[in-house]
């Protein structure tokens, strides 16, 4: 099936190009870093996670995201999905694959990541992360890959399959608990020290995921003449609304929680991200506009959404709505959630962090990449769709 | 390879709590049991048992009651600002710590440091203690915690509690630089190696390594030079001073113990439940 991947139009190896343009940028940079050290970044003692692991935490969430297309269509027998449930599981390896990549950039020691498995820690996060991202990655692959072999050849898939395909949606879940629990289990860092982490994780991963899978469905229909169906999108688009308001609701609660407590570390990080935080005369509010860009884009794309005209008559404003709720979540969880946690530093001193340019290469680098095998994978799933339809 | 330095570094820490080493290391646990040059393996185990006010059935047990510890008199160190400063500079000469240029600041390494008593001590409020306290130069470093986050977050046990002695202490060669650590500790004690350290460390001591970038490091409490029987290079550089006493928190007659039995101490944050070794006269 890999050759649908070597046939296109011109427009298609524009694209794939662009992205390749990208990926050479990301990887001439990652060699100065791989040469010098994580110096080469903007994170220091006190922010010592920046973007990589920020980027991560955001994409475990795309990639959970998924389990919205696989558990409707296998559980609920949600017909309308059958067309690109195939979709979720092959943005679901895409998404993986950057995790593991921003994994990568991000290790000290990268030529000794094995040591998580030579010596096996069962009381570590990270170790139970290693299994689950590494899990629900070849789960997606065996999953996507079977089924869509089955399509091709117009037959049902095997039985043993949709034991992998049942496995998959806890995985889903799991992948994004446990990304949380890296976080929400420090002790002295107030932020992330709360309860409803994972569950606030899950919620902007069911809006953030599925958006994307809008987006690209949006896209497909003009590119490559691929209708996902309007009773899909729509009802697409309601998980989106409903898993986006479960998510500001939880980010309230945080609000909640820290201000009427009135407790300084559960309210330093929130001021920080939302007002700026003083600290011996100087104001520190350098993630203000980003935050504040989250909330208004948040509250506006959900108002776009749940206008009836909007959504279901006007591709546009429909693309538009699931941009904003990306670009909100992406703001919210690929930038805030991660730095925040490091204001103020456990000496209550305040380090802002500032990505360097070699730092943003290889973030745009592993961005690149894992649209790059998105965009294979799913050149695959429609050449065969379109190979049984014509 | 890594498997014959743990080994070491445990035969080390042993080496320590069984009072193998030289007369320094006697005198800093002070135990009959461990003291004793011709002791038998039978006297080395009371002493724990003691320590933990244990019953007496697990004699067979290794030794796992020692702990070691610090207390550090922060009105010696007020007094007579030399100590700290001489203190966190042996501990920079033992270790073979880079010291970093005014703009690579956020690359600093450090393992004992000066920082202000509101800074070290986030939890006691500084609010009518303005001049006195507020600036009043404190100093900190790894607690060398009896229930350590660090240990808890590391994936590859590259940081460990060595169980015999209590330290809190790394394997630089195993460190996949993940800093899962350095957001795990409440107290900032981590250093990350951003780049190679080495062109950055004024005067090179062989006996010690230095690390290479992309590691993890911080405090040992000179596990090294116990193992030779030498105290830590902070105590040691404010010897006979009081500032800083250093020994077996589990046993009574310890040099520490008397201290801790005399003085009213304080701990950085503990409401966290990490149980530092590390105690403060304020």
């Amino acid at each position: 099936m890999i050759e649908k991947t070597l046939k296109g139009k011109p427009a298609y190896w524009i694209w794939l190009a662009f992205l390749g343009m990208f990926m050479a940028i990301g990887a001439a940079c990652y060699v100065r870093q791989y040469n010098f050290g994580l110096g080469m970044t903007g994170m220091s003692r006190d922010v010592s996670w920046g973007l990589y692991i920020s980027q991560f935490t955001f994409l475990v969430g795309v990639a959970a995201g998924g389990v919205m297309l696989v558990l409707p269509y296998y559980i609920h027998n949600y017909k309308e999905f059958g067309r690109i449930t195939i979709l979720g599981e092959f943005l679901a390896i895409g998404a993986i694959v950057m995790c593991l990549l921003f994994i990568m950039a991000d290790l000290g020691q990268p030529m000794r990541a094995l040591n998580v498995i030579l010596h096996p820690t069962p009381n570590s996060m990270l170790f139970y992360d290693a299994i689950v991202l590494n899990g629900y990655l070849f789960l997606n692959v065996l999953c996507g890959w079977v089924i869509l072999t089955a399509e091709k050849k117009q037959v049902k898939p095997p039985k043993w399959i949709y034991f992998f395909v049942y496995l998959s949606i806890p995985f889903a879940i799991s992948i994004h608990t446990v990304t949380a629990m890296l976080y929400c289990g420090l002790p002295g860092r107030h932020f992330w020290l709360s309860a409803i982490i994972a569950p606030r994780f899950l919620a902007s991963a069911f809006a953030a995921g599925p958006a994307l899978i809008v987006i690209a469905c949006l896209v497909l229909k003009r590119v490559a003449g691929f209708d996902a169906g309007r009773k899909a999108m729509d009802k697409l688009v309601t998980i989106i609304i409903y898993a986006a308001l479960l998510n500001m609701f939880f980010v309230g609660l945080e609000f909640f929680v820290g201000y009427y407590s009135n407790i300084p570390g559960h309210k330093h990080a929130l001021e920080y991200l939302f007002f700026g935080l003083e600290h011996h005369g100087h104001m520190y509010n350098n993630l203000v506009p980003f935050m504040w860009a989250f909330v208004i884009l948040a509250f506006g794309s959900i108002a776009l959404l749940a206008t009836p005209a909007a959504r279901k008559k006007n591709d546009f404003l429909l693309g538009l709505g699931c941009t904003g709720l990306f670009l909100a979540f992406w703001l919210d969880k690929g930038i805030g959630f991660v730095l925040a946690g490091f204001v103020p530093t456990p000496l209550h001193e305040i380090t802002e962090y500032i990505p360097t340019a070699n730092e943003l290469g290889i973030t745009i680098g592993v961005w690149a990449t894992g649209f790059m095998v998105v965009t294979l994978l799913y050149k695959t799933a429609i050449g065969v769709e379109h190979e049984i339809e014509g | 390879m890594d498997k014959q330095r743990r080994k070491f570094l445990k035969i080390a820490g042993a080496s320590v709590v069984a009072g193998i080493g030289a007369p320094a290391v006697i005198r800093l646990t002070s135990n009959s049991a461990l003291a004793s040059e011709h002791g038998t393996a039978a006297e080395h185990e009371e002493a724990p048992a003691a320590g933990h006010g244990q019953a007496s059935g697990h004699a067979e047990e290794a030794p796992q009651g020692v702990r070691l510890g610090m207390v550090i008199d922060l009105r010696r160190m007020n007094e007579n600002p030399e100590l700290l400063d001489g203190a966190v500079a042996a501990c920079i000469a033992a270790h073979n710590i880079p010291e970093f240029p005014a703009e690579k600041i956020k690359q600093e390494v450090k393992w004992i440091w000066k920082a202000p008593f509101e800074s070290v001590f986030t939890d006691h409020s500084v609010h009518h203690a303005a001049g006195k306290i507020k600036n009043f130069p404190a100093v900190a470093l790894c607690n060398h915690c009896d229930d350590p986050p660090c240990v808890r977050a590391c994936p590859t046990q590259a940081t460990f509690r060595n169980k015999l002695n209590g330290i809190v202490a790394m394997d630089f060669h195993r460190c996949i630089g993940c800093r899962f650590c350095m957001a795990a500790c409440p107290y900032g004690a981590r250093s990350f190696n951003w780049q190679d350290p080495r062109p950055y460390v004024k005067k090179y001591n062989k006996d010690f390594p230095t690390r290479m970038r992309g590691v993890v490091e911080k405090c040992n409490f000179c596990g090294e030079r116990l193992a030779l029987g030498l105290e830590p290079a902070c105590v040691e550089s404010c010897k006979g001073t009081g500032a800083m006493t250093f020994g077996d928190l589990n046993d009574p007659n310890s040099e520490v113990r008397k201290v801790l039995d005399k003085e009213f101490t304080i701990q950085r944050k503990p409401t966290l439940g990490t149980k530092p070794s590390v105690f403060y006269i304020v």
